[in-house]
């Protein structure tokens, strides 16, 4: 029994009593509706085995909006919490494990996992290629994060959570303050995503590199693959810190070593420096490609080409450079002095002028446009003016002298929400609306789809412009309740109810996507909203091979052109096409990866060991594996084409 | 057009809302410092208010105009690649601001980091350290100690010398000024006064875990006499502060307000200098490390880090 003690949760109230049953019950359901519909078979070898970027984007997006549903139900109940003036509802305890659960799985496993999504099932199609550089890889990468996010998502049930932040300070996350394995879940779990989103990187910048259509030069690339360049060069440089700053951590917590103790010549400085040379352009990671997907929106429901293309990208690449240069804003109060923060104050509000200047291309996109209002338009059209209030008070926080009196207040949660929320999330389902027709061959519903926009968009700014208010009336982050003489009761009440807002916004698209897999025609065209990129040269759903006859380009828009000016995109006939093979060892390396975490999380030397073996021989096995892929016949292609409505010219 | 409305409205509540009725405690400072960052916010505010009005404006207009249903069927939208002129306009403006609040922030920075001008006085000095989740001062010049409260005289620049016994924790009085992280490892200078007598909150602003939320203080500041009063009233009634009194209460939990004579500075120093020294170990206690750690502590001086 000694062995399983380990594994009970150091403090178990009733919400991780209904997260166990929850679990348990979704785990049955899975394996029963599998078995009654006998669907093992088709689940592994279309999805658990698939090397196609699309089915991998797909996989991503459901991971992802699964891992919206449980960092939105942290935050509700983080806002319940906090409705009140010592409301009772949550301890201190399941209240810091839910504010950091909550941070990690928006980041870390919603966020970057929809930008994932997105650029998995869009890039490879905007520049005309069959399919990512290193296929088996990208199916690795997203094993290597379904697993990190699984194990971090089971600390809650088995072992206990993490609860010292999503930025797990130490020598508060260190094994002084955080005794129960809650921290070394974060550890693994970051770690072996992290390894993933790493892997990622290499890959899609070979893929925008090597693998574009014949004539697409990089300036004549669609703006969102501009986008997943840049994040996914940021993420090849940020990254490995990150990977450093979490195995330094580990080595702390598992075998005793003192980087970030408060003996023995630690430094509790060290990982906040780290943990944000990594964490603020990793803002940016996210931030980019929304920036992209807005671009690409704007641009066709605004029927006209993207404004100031060139300094569109140039203030991208400014982005990407200035972000490794301000990760000493999140800590102005350490103590670095007057000369070292008027520094980073001044590259802070430098991102502003980038930033800037996007915001006015795309109002100059929209002038002498045809703006039509659909629901991704809406989200975008949305984001703008949100954007804004959380942009220039993050201009407010890049202001040191100012800051001392922002820092770790409600006024920063306000900011940092409401350029994350209409910054990110708005722009993932902005897209998700956009390709779902490309991704699934049907439309989701406009009618619902606007509901969902109002009551997020409205709900947004009543949860969080309250907050602005209460920092400045010295409410600090992170309390888990206050009492009532502070006054911050009714500006907590105001966020709850916004919360609940949010939550219905978020239902109805959930509702939105039964009701149209029910009810939405199928007979739809394959570029219905009248788009630009190539995407929508393409059929809907798209073919394995993306493009029976690879594309030519010698335009920014050249679909456009195939559409007004008759300009010849597919030239050439049918070839064989060579593609990848399925494979299972992406999958199973994942898993074993996932058995090498939990061992790690509690010190199960053995189990580590031969996990650790596992993992070798997963690589052994791709390095003596002869796999040369195989070919789509002529006659193949002419017959999926025919069947898709007719071959393309 | 309900974005309009929706935007107006919102504009309208924040404006509301920031000048509002009760003063907000970081926008009502009753000292030199607090001040300083008071009107940095406010000139920042409204900086900003501007480019957020501008940007709504055209935001509005375009959108209301170029709306498809404004348009004839057959309107074609034209081919526009950019324009230098206007793109070097939108990134000389921002420049402009960006400059503008830099000025503002450098000098403010330098401000506030430094002892605060125009009082005769010399800085009273102050440790003030954290441990789970309390707060215990220290006056080395008065010789008293007191945890969770703080007795300030009135027009005199006080220099808080800030460490922690555990976690990062950061102090903060938000009426009389910006934070500052108190850490373990270092001591770091926050610069303070406080100009109008009275009673003001103060806290622990980073997240040190469990009882993170009710780690606060209260400070009072009174006129120089009154203070002189309090320090001689304490140091005739107190107890004194003992190894082993201090060692308890640092134990993690929350405590009430309680006085001392004597500081634990003489036991228990401050890691003042641990870097550049490099000579940790010839320190008898090490903050935050408990007795038993100490006796397998290992001589620092002979290690490199």
């Amino acid at each position: 029994m000694d062995f399983f003690a380990r594994f009970a949760v150091p403090n178990p109230g009733p919400t991780i009593y209904a997260s166990m049953v929850a679990i348990a019950l979704t785990m049955v359901a899975i394996f029963v509706g599998l078995t009654y519909y006998k669907k093992w078979g088709y689940l592994w070898r279309e999805w658990l085995t698939t090397v196609d970027h699309k089915r991998i984007g797909i996989m991503y997006l459901i991971s992802a909006l699964l891992m919206l549903f449980r960092g939105g139900v942290d935050a509700i109940m983080m806002r319940a919490q906090t409705a009140v003036p010592e409301n009772t509802l949550l301890g201190a305890q399941e209240y810091n494990e839910i504010f950091t659960t909550h941070g990690v799985v928006m980041i870390i496993f919603m966020a970057m996992a929809f930008i994932m999504a997105l650029m998995n099932f869009a890039v490879p199609l905007q520049i005309g290629a069959r399919d990512v550089a290193f296929p088996r890889l990208n199916a690795l990468s997203f094993w290597l994060y379904f697993f990190g996010a699984m194990l971090f998502n089971i600390s809650f049930v088995i072992g206990g959570s993490p609860d010292s932040g999503w930025s797990s300070y130490f020598p508060l996350a260190g094994t002084e303050y955080s005794e129960s394995v809650g921290t070394n879940y974060y550890m693994l779990a970051l770690q072996i995503s992290g390894l993933g989103t790493l892997i990622t990187g290499i890959n899609f910048i070979t893929t925008i590199l090597k693998m574009r259509a014949p004539g697409m030069t990089l300036m004549k690339m669609p703006m969102f693959t501009w986008s997943a360049l840049i994040t996914n060069l940021i993420i090849v440089f940020a990254f490995p810190v990150l990977t450093v700053a979490l195995l330094m951590g580990t080595m702390d917590r598992l075998f005793a070593t003192n980087f970030f103790t408060t003996s023995n010549g630690g430094m509790d400085m060290l990982w906040a420096n780290l943990f944000w040379v990594w964490g603020h352009p990793e803002v940016y990671i996210l931030i980019l490609p929304a920036f992209g997907i807005y671009s690409e929106i704007i641009s066709t429901f605004s029927r006209r080409n993207l404004y100031g293309y060139k300094s569109m990208v140039i203030s991208m690449v400014a982005i990407s450079v200035l972000s490794f240069l301000v990760w000493v804003h999140h800590f102005f109060t350490m103590g670095q002095g007057a000369l070292v923060n008027s520094i980073f104050s001044i590259t802070t509000m430098a991102i502003a002028v980038p930033t800037g200047i996007k915001i006015f291309n795309w109002l100059f996109t929209l002038r002498k446009g045809k703006i039509v209002f659909t629901t991704p338009m809406l989200y975008s059209l949305g984001f703008i003016p949100i954007f804004t209030i959380g942009g220039v008070t993050g201009v407010m926080l890049g202001m040191a002298s100012a800051d001392y009196q922002y820092h770790n207040t409600m006024f920063l949660v306000a900011h940092f929400h409401l350029v994350i929320i209409p910054g990110v999330v708005f722009a993932m389902i902005a897209g998700l609306f956009y390709w779902w027709p490309k991704m699934f061959g049907f439309m989701l519903n406009e009618r619902l789809g606007k509901w969902s926009f109002w009551f997020i968009a409205i709900s947004v700014c009543v949860t969080f412009f309250p907050m602005f208010i209460s920092g400045l009336d010295g409410q600090a982050r992170r309390m888990y309740t206050y009492s009532e003489s502070t006054g911050f009761g009714i500006w907590n009440l105001i966020s709850f109810i916004g919360a609940i807002g949010l939550a219905i916004g978020f239902a109805l698209i959930v509702y939105n996507i039964y009701y149209s897999i029910r009810y939405s025609t199928r007979e739809i065209p394959a570029d219905p909203w009248d788009a630009r990129s190539l995407e929508w040269a393409t059929h809907s759903p798209v073919p394995e091979y993306n493009f029976a006859i690879v594309p030519e380009v010698d335009s920014t828009e050249a679909f456009w052109d195939y559409k007004k000016k008759g300009y010849k995109l597919f030239k050439g006939k049918y070839e064989p096409i060579h593609m990848p093979n399925n494979s299972g060892v992406p999958f199973l390396m994942g898993l074993v990866f996932f058995v090498w975490g939990f061992a790690f999380v509690f010190g199960m030397w053995i189990f580590a060991v031969i996990a650790s073996i596992g993992i070798a021989a997963c690589l052994a096995h791709r390095s003596f594996e002869k796999d040369h892929g195989r070919y789509i016949s002529v006659e193949e292609i002419e017959k999926t084409e025919k069947d898709l409505g007719g071959a393309k010219e | 057009m309900k974005i309009k409305w929706a935007l107006l409205t919102l504009i309208f509540t924040i404006a509301t809302v920031l000048t509002g009725c009760e003063p907000l405690l970081v926008l009502d400072p009753k000292g030199p410092q607090g001040r300083t960052t008071a009107d940095v916010i406010m000139i920042s505010i409204w900086t900003m208010a501007i480019v957020v009005v501008v940007v709504f404006a055209l935001y509005i207009f375009i959108v209301r105009k170029y709306r498809a249903s404004n348009q004839s069927e057959d309107y074609e939208p034209p081919h526009i690649e950019g324009s230098l002129k206007l793109e070097i306009v939108w990134t000389a403006i921002p420049v402009l601001i960006v400059a503008f609040l830099s000025v503002v922030t450098v000098v403010s920075t330098y401000k506030v980091e430094a002892t605060p001008e125009g009082y005769n006085e010399e800085p009273l000095v102050i440790y003030a350290s954290s441990s789970n989740w309390k707060w215990h001062f220290s006056y080395p010049e008065q010789n008293i100690e007191t945890v969770n409260y703080l007795f300030i005289p009135t027009d005199r620049p006080i220099e808080f010398k800030l460490y922690s016994y555990g976690p990062i924790s950061s102090f903060w009085i938000p009426q009389l000024g910006g934070q500052k992280y108190a850490m373990a490892d270092m001591v770091n200078t926050l610069n303070l006064a406080a100009d109008v007598p009275g009673e003001y909150s103060g806290r622990n602003a980073n997240f040190t875990g469990e009882g993170f939320a009710q780690q606060t203080f209260n400070v009072k500041a009174m006129p120089q006499k009154e203070f002189d009063e309090w320090v001689k009233e304490i140091n005739a009634t107190a107890e004194p502060l003992t190894e082993d009194k201090f060692e308890e209460l640092l134990k993690p939990g929350h405590l009430g307000q309680s006085t001392y004579t004597g500081t634990h500075l003489t036991f228990s120093p401050p890691p003042e200098g641990h870097h550049e020294k490099g000579d940790s170990g010839n320190e008898e206690v090490q903050p935050g490390s408990s007795k038993k750690e100490q006796d397998e502590e290992v001589d620092h001086s002979k290690m490199n880090h």
